[in-house]
Protein backbone atom coordinates (compact mmCIF):
# COMPACT_ATOMS: atom_id res chain seq x y z
CA UNK A 1 0.00 0.00 0.00
CA UNK A 2 2.68 2.47 1.06
CA UNK A 3 4.79 1.30 -2.01
CA UNK A 4 1.82 2.43 -4.64
CA UNK A 5 1.07 5.69 -2.70
CA UNK A 6 4.62 6.41 -3.34
CA UNK A 7 4.55 5.41 -6.94
CA UNK A 8 1.82 7.88 -7.41
CA UNK A 9 3.23 10.56 -5.55
CA UNK A 10 6.59 10.28 -7.76
CA UNK A 11 4.39 10.32 -11.15
CA UNK A 12 2.30 13.19 -9.63
CA UNK A 13 5.99 15.73 -9.20
CA UNK A 14 6.90 14.01 -12.52
CA UNK A 15 3.21 15.12 -14.36
CA UNK A 16 3.94 18.73 -12.63
CA UNK A 17 7.94 18.72 -13.32
CA UNK A 18 6.76 18.56 -17.34
CA UNK A 19 3.83 20.68 -17.44
CA UNK A 20 6.53 23.11 -16.06
CA UNK A 21 8.80 22.71 -18.74
CA UNK A 22 6.13 22.54 -21.03
CA UNK A 23 4.73 25.91 -20.28
CA UNK A 24 8.56 27.33 -19.85
CA UNK A 25 9.20 26.48 -23.08
CA UNK A 26 5.79 27.79 -24.55
CA UNK A 27 5.67 31.21 -22.51
CA UNK A 28 9.45 31.61 -23.60
CA UNK A 29 8.79 31.31 -27.23
CA UNK A 30 6.09 34.67 -26.54
CA UNK A 31 8.38 36.80 -24.75
CA UNK A 32 11.81 36.62 -25.97
CA UNK A 33 12.10 39.33 -28.10
CA UNK A 34 12.72 40.18 -31.33
CA UNK A 35 16.38 40.81 -31.32
CA UNK A 36 17.66 37.49 -30.03
CA UNK A 37 16.71 35.73 -33.28
CA UNK A 38 17.34 38.96 -35.53
CA UNK A 39 19.65 37.84 -38.47
CA UNK A 40 23.02 39.46 -38.59
CA UNK A 41 25.41 38.55 -41.27
CA UNK A 42 28.42 38.73 -39.27
CA UNK A 43 26.94 36.06 -37.37
CA UNK A 44 25.62 33.59 -40.16
CA UNK A 45 26.46 30.03 -40.30
CA UNK A 46 28.61 29.92 -36.70
CA UNK A 47 28.82 25.80 -35.25
CA UNK A 48 27.07 25.94 -31.77
CA UNK A 49 29.27 27.60 -29.21
CA UNK A 50 28.67 28.88 -25.81
CA UNK A 51 27.04 31.85 -27.55
CA UNK A 52 24.87 30.21 -30.05
CA UNK A 53 23.93 26.96 -28.54
CA UNK A 54 22.67 25.52 -31.08
CA UNK A 55 24.42 27.60 -33.29
CA UNK A 56 23.06 29.92 -36.02
CA UNK A 57 21.38 29.74 -39.84
CA UNK A 58 22.70 31.43 -42.85
CA UNK A 59 21.25 34.62 -41.82
CA UNK A 60 23.18 34.38 -39.08
CA UNK A 61 19.75 34.10 -36.79
CA UNK A 62 20.19 32.21 -33.43
CA UNK A 63 19.10 29.18 -33.88
CA UNK A 64 18.43 28.01 -30.15
CA UNK A 65 15.80 31.11 -29.53
CA UNK A 66 13.90 30.11 -33.11
CA UNK A 67 13.79 26.71 -32.04
CA UNK A 68 12.20 27.72 -29.29
CA UNK A 69 10.11 30.03 -30.58
CA UNK A 70 9.03 27.27 -33.46
CA UNK A 71 7.75 25.06 -30.65
CA UNK A 72 5.82 27.57 -28.89
CA UNK A 73 4.12 27.96 -32.34
CA UNK A 74 4.05 24.63 -33.00
CA UNK A 75 2.12 24.39 -29.54
CA UNK A 76 -0.27 27.08 -30.20
CA UNK A 77 -1.39 25.20 -33.23
CA UNK A 78 -0.81 21.99 -31.34
CA UNK A 79 -3.28 23.45 -28.63
CA UNK A 80 -5.96 24.93 -30.23
CA UNK A 81 -6.25 21.95 -33.03
CA UNK A 82 -6.27 19.38 -30.50
CA UNK A 83 -8.86 20.55 -28.37
CA UNK A 84 -11.32 21.76 -31.10
CA UNK A 85 -10.25 17.77 -32.22
CA UNK A 86 -11.10 16.20 -28.72
CA UNK A 87 -14.35 18.46 -28.78
CA UNK A 88 -15.71 17.11 -32.58
CA UNK A 89 -14.77 13.22 -31.23
CA UNK A 90 -16.62 13.97 -27.77
CA UNK A 91 -19.64 15.45 -29.68
CA UNK A 92 -19.60 12.84 -32.41
CA UNK A 93 -18.76 9.90 -30.43
CA UNK A 94 -21.98 10.58 -28.04
CA UNK A 95 -24.04 11.34 -30.92
CA UNK A 96 -22.80 7.82 -32.37
CA UNK A 97 -23.68 6.34 -28.95
CA UNK A 98 -27.13 7.66 -28.43
CA UNK A 99 -28.48 8.01 -32.08
CA UNK A 100 -30.69 5.91 -33.87
CA UNK A 101 -28.82 3.04 -36.09
CA UNK A 102 -28.37 5.46 -39.31
CA UNK A 103 -26.96 7.95 -37.59
CA UNK A 104 -24.16 5.59 -35.74
CA UNK A 105 -23.26 3.83 -39.46
CA UNK A 106 -23.10 7.34 -41.20
CA UNK A 107 -20.57 8.46 -38.30
CA UNK A 108 -18.77 5.22 -38.63
CA UNK A 109 -18.52 5.41 -41.95
CA UNK A 110 -17.15 8.92 -41.48
CA UNK A 111 -14.52 7.90 -39.28
CA UNK A 112 -13.38 5.14 -41.71
CA UNK A 113 -13.42 7.35 -44.11
CA UNK A 114 -11.35 10.20 -42.58
CA UNK A 115 -9.38 6.95 -41.45
CA UNK A 116 -8.53 5.55 -44.50
CA UNK A 117 -7.07 8.56 -46.26
CA UNK A 118 -3.22 9.49 -44.91
CA UNK A 119 -3.68 12.06 -42.72
CA UNK A 120 -0.94 14.18 -43.99
CA UNK A 121 -2.06 13.56 -47.32
CA UNK A 122 -5.77 14.72 -46.06
CA UNK A 123 -3.85 18.29 -43.97
CA UNK A 124 -1.94 18.83 -46.88
CA UNK A 125 -5.64 18.83 -49.04
CA UNK A 126 -7.66 21.02 -46.75
CA UNK A 127 -4.59 23.18 -45.92
CA UNK A 128 -4.41 23.60 -49.28
CA UNK A 129 -7.91 24.49 -50.50
CA UNK A 130 -8.14 27.39 -47.11
CA UNK A 131 -5.27 29.07 -48.58
CA UNK A 132 -2.52 27.43 -46.54
CA UNK A 133 -1.47 29.30 -43.57
CA UNK A 134 -1.98 29.21 -39.62
CA UNK A 135 -5.95 28.54 -40.82
CA UNK A 136 -5.56 25.96 -43.16
CA UNK A 137 -3.10 24.50 -40.93
CA UNK A 138 -5.01 24.63 -38.39
CA UNK A 139 -8.65 23.53 -39.72
CA UNK A 140 -6.55 20.46 -41.49
CA UNK A 141 -5.67 19.26 -38.13
CA UNK A 142 -8.52 19.45 -36.22
CA UNK A 143 -10.69 18.15 -39.05
CA UNK A 144 -8.41 14.62 -38.89
CA UNK A 145 -7.30 14.12 -35.40
CA UNK A 146 -11.21 13.23 -33.81
CA UNK A 147 -11.64 9.69 -35.09
CA UNK A 148 -9.84 7.60 -32.32
CA UNK A 149 -10.86 9.67 -29.81
CA UNK A 150 -14.60 9.61 -31.35
CA UNK A 151 -14.46 5.60 -31.49
CA UNK A 152 -13.50 5.50 -27.65
CA UNK A 153 -16.02 7.80 -26.62
CA UNK A 154 -18.40 6.33 -28.74
CA UNK A 155 -17.73 2.80 -27.03
CA UNK A 156 -17.40 4.11 -23.62
CA UNK A 157 -20.81 5.37 -23.83
CA UNK A 158 -22.49 2.78 -25.38
CA UNK A 159 -20.83 0.70 -22.08
CA UNK A 160 -22.18 3.07 -19.56
CA UNK A 161 -26.32 3.01 -21.41
CA UNK A 162 -26.38 -0.59 -21.12
CA UNK A 163 -25.85 0.06 -16.93
CA UNK A 164 -28.34 -0.92 -14.67
CA UNK A 165 -27.82 2.45 -13.10
CA UNK A 166 -28.54 4.73 -15.82
CA UNK A 167 -31.87 3.05 -16.42
CA UNK A 168 -32.37 3.08 -13.34
CA UNK A 169 -31.79 7.07 -13.34
CA UNK A 170 -34.87 7.02 -15.42
CA UNK A 171 -37.39 5.36 -13.26
CA UNK A 172 -36.11 7.27 -10.62
CA UNK A 173 -37.59 10.53 -13.31
CA UNK A 174 -34.12 11.88 -13.90
CA UNK A 175 -34.39 13.08 -17.64
CA UNK A 176 -31.70 12.38 -20.45
CA UNK A 177 -29.82 15.88 -19.97
CA UNK A 178 -29.37 15.00 -16.06
CA UNK A 179 -28.24 11.75 -16.89
CA UNK A 180 -25.55 12.90 -19.11
CA UNK A 181 -24.22 15.06 -17.24
CA UNK A 182 -24.46 13.23 -13.72
CA UNK A 183 -23.89 10.02 -14.98
CA UNK A 184 -22.45 9.77 -18.71
CA UNK A 185 -19.97 12.89 -18.26
CA UNK A 186 -18.07 12.42 -15.19
CA UNK A 187 -16.58 9.03 -16.55
CA UNK A 188 -15.82 10.22 -20.39
CA UNK A 189 -14.10 13.74 -18.78
CA UNK A 190 -10.77 11.35 -17.85
CA UNK A 191 -10.91 9.63 -21.26
CA UNK A 192 -11.38 13.08 -23.17
CA UNK A 193 -8.71 14.79 -20.95
CA UNK A 194 -5.87 12.37 -21.98
CA UNK A 195 -7.15 11.61 -25.29
CA UNK A 196 -6.84 15.15 -25.75
CA UNK A 197 -3.30 15.20 -24.55
CA UNK A 198 -2.04 12.58 -26.48
CA UNK A 199 -3.32 13.95 -29.45
CA UNK A 200 -0.99 17.06 -28.97
CA UNK A 201 1.91 15.26 -30.00
CA UNK A 202 0.70 14.17 -33.03
CA UNK A 203 -1.05 17.99 -34.06
CA UNK A 204 2.66 19.12 -33.10
CA UNK A 205 4.22 16.33 -35.63
CA UNK A 206 2.08 16.88 -38.28
CA UNK A 207 2.10 20.64 -38.27
CA UNK A 208 5.74 20.28 -38.40
CA UNK A 209 5.35 18.12 -41.08
CA UNK A 210 2.95 19.54 -43.43
CA UNK A 211 5.20 23.00 -42.97
CA UNK A 212 8.61 21.37 -44.00
CA UNK A 213 6.30 20.38 -47.00
CA UNK A 214 5.75 23.46 -47.61
CA UNK A 215 2.32 23.27 -47.60
CA UNK A 216 1.47 24.90 -43.85
CA UNK A 217 3.30 28.36 -42.11
CA UNK A 218 4.27 30.71 -44.67
CA UNK A 219 8.26 31.04 -44.55
CA UNK A 220 9.22 33.68 -41.93
CA UNK A 221 7.19 32.31 -39.09
CA UNK A 222 9.71 30.73 -37.10
CA UNK A 223 8.18 26.95 -37.37
CA UNK A 224 10.40 23.82 -36.81
CA UNK A 225 9.22 22.78 -40.07
CA UNK A 226 10.26 25.72 -41.82
CA UNK A 227 13.88 25.74 -39.87
CA UNK A 228 14.25 22.01 -41.03
CA UNK A 229 13.23 22.51 -44.46
CA UNK A 230 15.76 25.50 -44.60
CA UNK A 231 18.21 23.55 -43.32
CA UNK A 232 18.12 20.94 -45.73
CA UNK A 233 19.47 23.10 -48.25
CA UNK A 234 22.86 23.46 -46.15
CA UNK A 235 22.91 20.36 -45.21
CA UNK A 236 25.05 18.55 -47.97
CA UNK A 237 27.26 22.32 -47.25
CA UNK A 238 28.18 20.42 -43.95
CA UNK A 239 26.09 22.27 -41.91
CA UNK A 240 24.41 19.72 -40.04
CA UNK A 241 23.44 22.44 -36.55
CA UNK A 242 20.41 23.34 -38.18
CA UNK A 243 19.00 20.26 -38.84
CA UNK A 244 20.40 18.25 -35.89
CA UNK A 245 19.66 20.39 -32.84
CA UNK A 246 15.86 21.63 -33.83
CA UNK A 247 15.08 18.29 -34.59
CA UNK A 248 16.08 17.00 -31.56
CA UNK A 249 14.20 19.38 -29.51
CA UNK A 250 10.94 18.23 -31.34
CA UNK A 251 11.16 14.55 -30.44
CA UNK A 252 12.04 15.29 -27.24
CA UNK A 253 9.25 18.13 -26.36
CA UNK A 254 6.87 15.52 -28.16
CA UNK A 255 8.20 12.76 -25.95
CA UNK A 256 7.91 14.67 -23.22
CA UNK A 257 4.11 15.81 -23.63
CA UNK A 258 3.28 11.79 -24.54
CA UNK A 259 4.45 10.94 -21.19
CA UNK A 260 2.57 13.60 -19.35
CA UNK A 261 -0.36 12.53 -21.04
CA UNK A 262 0.45 8.96 -19.63
CA UNK A 263 1.27 10.16 -16.64
CA UNK A 264 -2.22 11.55 -16.81
CA UNK A 265 -4.26 8.78 -17.47
CA UNK A 266 -2.98 7.07 -14.64
CA UNK A 267 -3.73 9.79 -11.78
CA UNK A 268 -6.94 9.82 -13.48
CA UNK A 269 -7.42 6.51 -13.94
CA UNK A 270 -5.85 4.40 -11.18
CA UNK A 271 -6.81 1.13 -12.40
CA UNK A 272 -5.56 1.10 -16.13
CA UNK A 273 -2.20 2.44 -14.11
CA UNK A 274 -1.80 -0.93 -12.99
CA UNK A 275 -1.93 -2.87 -16.36
CA UNK B 1 -55.29 0.05 -6.86
CA UNK B 2 -53.19 -2.60 -8.58
CA UNK B 3 -49.91 -3.47 -11.11
CA UNK B 4 -51.24 -5.72 -13.16
CA UNK B 5 -49.86 -7.32 -16.32
CA UNK B 6 -52.52 -8.55 -19.12
CA UNK B 7 -51.54 -10.72 -21.19
CA UNK B 8 -48.11 -10.29 -21.18
CA UNK B 9 -45.67 -11.79 -24.22
CA UNK B 10 -42.15 -10.94 -24.75
CA UNK B 11 -39.02 -12.05 -26.75
CA UNK B 12 -36.15 -10.20 -26.84
CA UNK B 13 -35.89 -10.21 -31.01
CA UNK B 14 -38.33 -11.78 -33.56
CA UNK B 15 -35.73 -14.29 -34.19
CA UNK B 16 -35.57 -15.35 -30.64
CA UNK B 17 -37.85 -17.81 -28.79
CA UNK B 18 -40.83 -16.18 -26.37
CA UNK B 19 -39.47 -15.55 -23.29
CA UNK B 20 -42.62 -14.62 -21.73
CA UNK B 21 -46.25 -15.95 -23.53
CA UNK B 22 -49.51 -14.44 -22.24
CA UNK B 23 -48.84 -14.20 -18.82
CA UNK B 24 -51.24 -12.64 -16.52
CA UNK B 25 -50.26 -11.10 -12.85
CA UNK B 26 -51.94 -9.00 -10.34
CA UNK B 27 -50.65 -7.01 -7.51
CA UNK B 28 -52.77 -5.48 -5.17
CA UNK B 29 -51.46 -2.63 -3.47
CA UNK B 30 -50.43 -3.73 -0.02
CA UNK B 31 -50.24 -7.14 -1.30
CA UNK B 32 -47.39 -9.64 -0.30
CA UNK B 33 -46.57 -11.77 -3.42
CA UNK B 34 -43.63 -14.46 -4.15
CA UNK B 35 -42.79 -14.80 -7.59
CA UNK B 36 -41.61 -18.40 -7.81
CA UNK B 37 -39.74 -20.56 -10.51
CA UNK B 38 -36.85 -22.12 -11.43
CA UNK B 39 -34.17 -20.57 -13.96
CA UNK B 40 -35.13 -19.52 -17.19
CA UNK B 41 -38.98 -19.16 -16.88
CA UNK B 42 -38.14 -15.71 -17.09
CA UNK B 43 -38.92 -13.99 -13.57
CA UNK B 44 -36.45 -11.50 -14.10
CA UNK B 45 -37.96 -10.48 -17.40
CA UNK B 46 -41.61 -10.56 -15.84
CA UNK B 47 -40.04 -7.75 -13.19
CA UNK B 48 -38.20 -5.70 -16.07
CA UNK B 49 -41.66 -5.76 -17.43
CA UNK B 50 -43.32 -4.93 -14.80
CA UNK B 51 -41.24 -2.01 -13.67
CA UNK B 52 -40.84 -0.66 -16.76
CA UNK B 53 -37.35 -1.26 -17.89
CA UNK B 54 -38.51 -3.34 -21.17
CA UNK B 55 -41.25 -2.84 -23.15
CA UNK B 56 -43.47 -5.88 -23.63
CA UNK B 57 -44.00 -7.43 -27.08
CA UNK B 58 -47.46 -7.45 -26.60
CA UNK B 59 -50.16 -7.00 -23.90
CA UNK B 60 -50.00 -4.28 -21.47
CA UNK B 61 -48.98 -3.47 -18.19
CA UNK B 62 -51.12 -1.23 -16.20
CA UNK B 63 -51.05 0.53 -13.08
CA UNK B 64 -54.30 1.36 -11.66
CA UNK B 65 -55.64 0.90 -14.96
CA UNK B 66 -53.09 3.33 -16.76
CA UNK B 67 -50.34 2.18 -18.60
CA UNK B 68 -46.85 2.74 -16.54
CA UNK B 69 -45.92 6.47 -16.94
CA UNK B 70 -42.82 6.80 -19.11
CA UNK B 71 -41.12 9.84 -17.66
CA UNK B 72 -41.01 11.11 -13.91
CA UNK B 73 -40.57 8.75 -10.83
CA UNK B 74 -41.51 5.02 -11.36
CA UNK B 75 -43.80 4.76 -8.30
CA UNK B 76 -42.93 0.71 -9.45
CA UNK B 77 -39.28 0.04 -8.64
CA UNK B 78 -37.32 -2.57 -9.20
CA UNK B 79 -34.45 -4.05 -6.67
CA UNK B 80 -31.93 -5.63 -8.51
CA UNK B 81 -30.08 -9.12 -7.86
CA UNK B 82 -26.58 -7.01 -8.09
CA UNK B 83 -26.95 -3.91 -5.73
CA UNK B 84 -22.87 -2.97 -6.98
CA UNK B 85 -24.67 -2.35 -11.13
CA UNK B 86 -27.38 -0.56 -9.38
CA UNK B 87 -25.15 2.29 -7.86
CA UNK B 88 -22.25 4.26 -9.85
CA UNK B 89 -18.98 3.55 -9.08
CA UNK B 90 -17.96 6.46 -9.31
CA UNK B 91 -20.59 8.29 -6.72
CA UNK B 92 -20.42 8.43 -3.21
CA UNK B 93 -23.20 6.66 -1.41
CA UNK B 94 -24.44 10.00 -0.20
CA UNK B 95 -25.26 10.92 -4.03
CA UNK B 96 -26.71 7.67 -5.06
CA UNK B 97 -29.60 8.58 -2.34
CA UNK B 98 -29.73 11.68 -2.76
CA UNK B 99 -30.83 11.07 -6.57
CA UNK B 100 -34.54 9.84 -5.30
CA UNK B 101 -34.74 13.37 -3.51
CA UNK B 102 -34.13 13.79 0.01
CA UNK B 103 -32.34 11.85 2.70
CA UNK B 104 -34.98 10.42 5.10
CA UNK B 105 -33.32 9.72 8.52
CA UNK B 106 -36.24 7.41 9.55
CA UNK B 107 -35.23 5.04 6.21
CA UNK B 108 -31.60 5.14 6.81
CA UNK B 109 -31.82 4.49 10.34
CA UNK B 110 -34.70 1.51 9.40
CA UNK B 111 -31.69 -0.30 7.06
CA UNK B 112 -29.00 0.28 9.80
CA UNK B 113 -27.01 2.86 7.39
CA UNK B 114 -24.53 4.29 9.29
CA UNK B 115 -23.53 8.41 8.64
CA UNK B 116 -19.93 6.88 8.17
CA UNK B 117 -21.22 5.31 5.08
CA UNK B 118 -22.61 7.69 3.37
CA UNK B 119 -19.00 9.60 2.46
CA UNK B 120 -17.73 6.27 0.88
CA UNK B 121 -17.69 4.62 -2.51
CA UNK B 122 -19.45 1.80 -3.49
CA UNK B 123 -16.25 -0.59 -3.79
CA UNK B 124 -15.66 0.50 -0.05
CA UNK B 125 -19.04 -1.68 1.05
CA UNK B 126 -20.09 -5.19 1.14
CA UNK B 127 -22.94 -6.51 -1.25
CA UNK B 128 -25.45 -6.60 1.79
CA UNK B 129 -24.77 -3.05 2.97
CA UNK B 130 -25.09 -2.07 -0.90
CA UNK B 131 -28.40 -3.70 -1.15
CA UNK B 132 -29.50 -1.62 2.04
CA UNK B 133 -28.84 1.47 0.25
CA UNK B 134 -30.37 0.51 -3.03
CA UNK B 135 -33.68 -0.67 -1.08
CA UNK B 136 -33.33 2.49 0.49
CA UNK B 137 -33.04 4.45 -2.34
CA UNK B 138 -36.10 3.29 -3.72
CA UNK B 139 -38.37 4.07 -0.11
CA UNK B 140 -37.01 7.75 -0.53
CA UNK B 141 -38.31 7.91 -3.90
CA UNK B 142 -41.92 6.94 -2.62
CA UNK B 143 -42.55 3.66 -4.33
CA UNK B 144 -45.92 2.18 -4.03
CA UNK B 145 -44.73 -1.24 -5.26
CA UNK B 146 -41.57 -2.80 -4.79
CA UNK B 147 -40.37 -5.49 -7.27
CA UNK B 148 -37.78 -7.49 -5.44
CA UNK B 149 -35.71 -9.31 -8.42
CA UNK B 150 -33.63 -11.83 -5.89
CA UNK B 151 -32.70 -9.58 -3.52
CA UNK B 152 -30.93 -11.47 -1.02
CA UNK B 153 -29.77 -14.06 -2.77
CA UNK B 154 -25.97 -13.21 -2.72
CA UNK B 155 -26.36 -12.39 1.18
CA UNK B 156 -25.79 -14.77 4.09
CA UNK B 157 -28.52 -16.10 6.00
CA UNK B 158 -27.94 -13.33 8.98
CA UNK B 159 -28.37 -10.33 6.57
CA UNK B 160 -31.03 -11.77 4.43
CA UNK B 161 -33.34 -12.11 7.77
CA UNK B 162 -32.09 -8.64 8.63
CA UNK B 163 -32.87 -6.94 5.39
CA UNK B 164 -36.50 -8.70 4.61
CA UNK B 165 -37.44 -7.80 8.41
CA UNK B 166 -36.90 -4.06 7.27
CA UNK B 167 -38.72 -4.56 4.04
CA UNK B 168 -41.65 -6.44 5.34
CA UNK B 169 -42.26 -3.66 8.37
CA UNK B 170 -41.34 -0.53 5.79
CA UNK B 171 -43.77 -2.04 3.52
CA UNK B 172 -46.74 -2.69 6.18
CA UNK B 173 -45.80 0.93 7.35
CA UNK B 174 -46.45 2.67 3.63
CA UNK B 175 -49.16 0.07 2.58
CA UNK B 176 -46.86 -1.20 -0.12
CA UNK B 177 -46.99 -4.18 -2.72
CA UNK B 178 -44.38 -6.01 -2.53
CA UNK B 179 -42.88 -8.76 -5.58
CA UNK B 180 -40.76 -10.49 -4.21
CA UNK B 181 -38.74 -13.36 -6.92
CA UNK B 182 -36.80 -16.07 -5.16
CA UNK B 183 -35.29 -19.37 -6.28
CA UNK B 184 -35.86 -20.13 -2.48
CA UNK B 185 -39.68 -21.92 -1.30
CA UNK B 186 -39.24 -21.17 2.07
CA UNK B 187 -38.60 -17.78 1.87
CA UNK B 188 -41.33 -17.59 -0.01
CA UNK B 189 -43.75 -18.96 1.94
CA UNK B 190 -42.09 -17.12 4.94
CA UNK B 191 -42.46 -13.53 3.53
CA UNK B 192 -45.42 -13.47 1.41
CA UNK B 193 -49.13 -13.86 1.10
CA UNK B 194 -49.44 -15.67 -1.84
CA UNK B 195 -47.20 -17.72 -3.94
CA UNK B 196 -47.06 -18.02 -7.68
CA UNK B 197 -45.01 -20.38 -9.72
CA UNK B 198 -44.24 -19.61 -13.17
CA UNK B 199 -43.83 -23.26 -13.99
CA UNK B 200 -46.92 -24.69 -13.01
CA UNK B 201 -49.37 -22.30 -14.88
Amino acid sequence: MNRRLNRRTRTLILTAAMGVLILAVYAAGILVPEEWTASSFLDAKQPPSLQHWFGTDSLGRDLFWRTVKGLSVSMTVGIVASCVSAVIALLVGIAAAVGSKGVDGFINWLIDLVMGVPHTILIILISFCLGRGLKGLLVGIAATHWCSLARLIRGEVMQLRSQHYIALSRRLGKSSGWILTNHLLPHLIPQFFVGLILMFPHAILHEASVSFLGYGLPPEQPAIGIILSESMKYLSAGMWWPAVFPGLTLVLIVLLIDRLGENLRMILDPSSAQE
Amino acid sequence: MALEAKNLWFRYDRSQPWILENRNLTLERGERVALFAPSGYGKSTLSLLLAGYLQPSRGQVLLEGAPLPRRGVCPVQLIYQHPEKAINPRWRLKKVLEESGKLDEQVLDAFGIESAWLDRFPRELSGGELQRFCLARALMSGADYLICDEISTMLDVITQAQIWNVVLEQAEKRNMAILAVTHNQNLARRICSRVVDLSRE
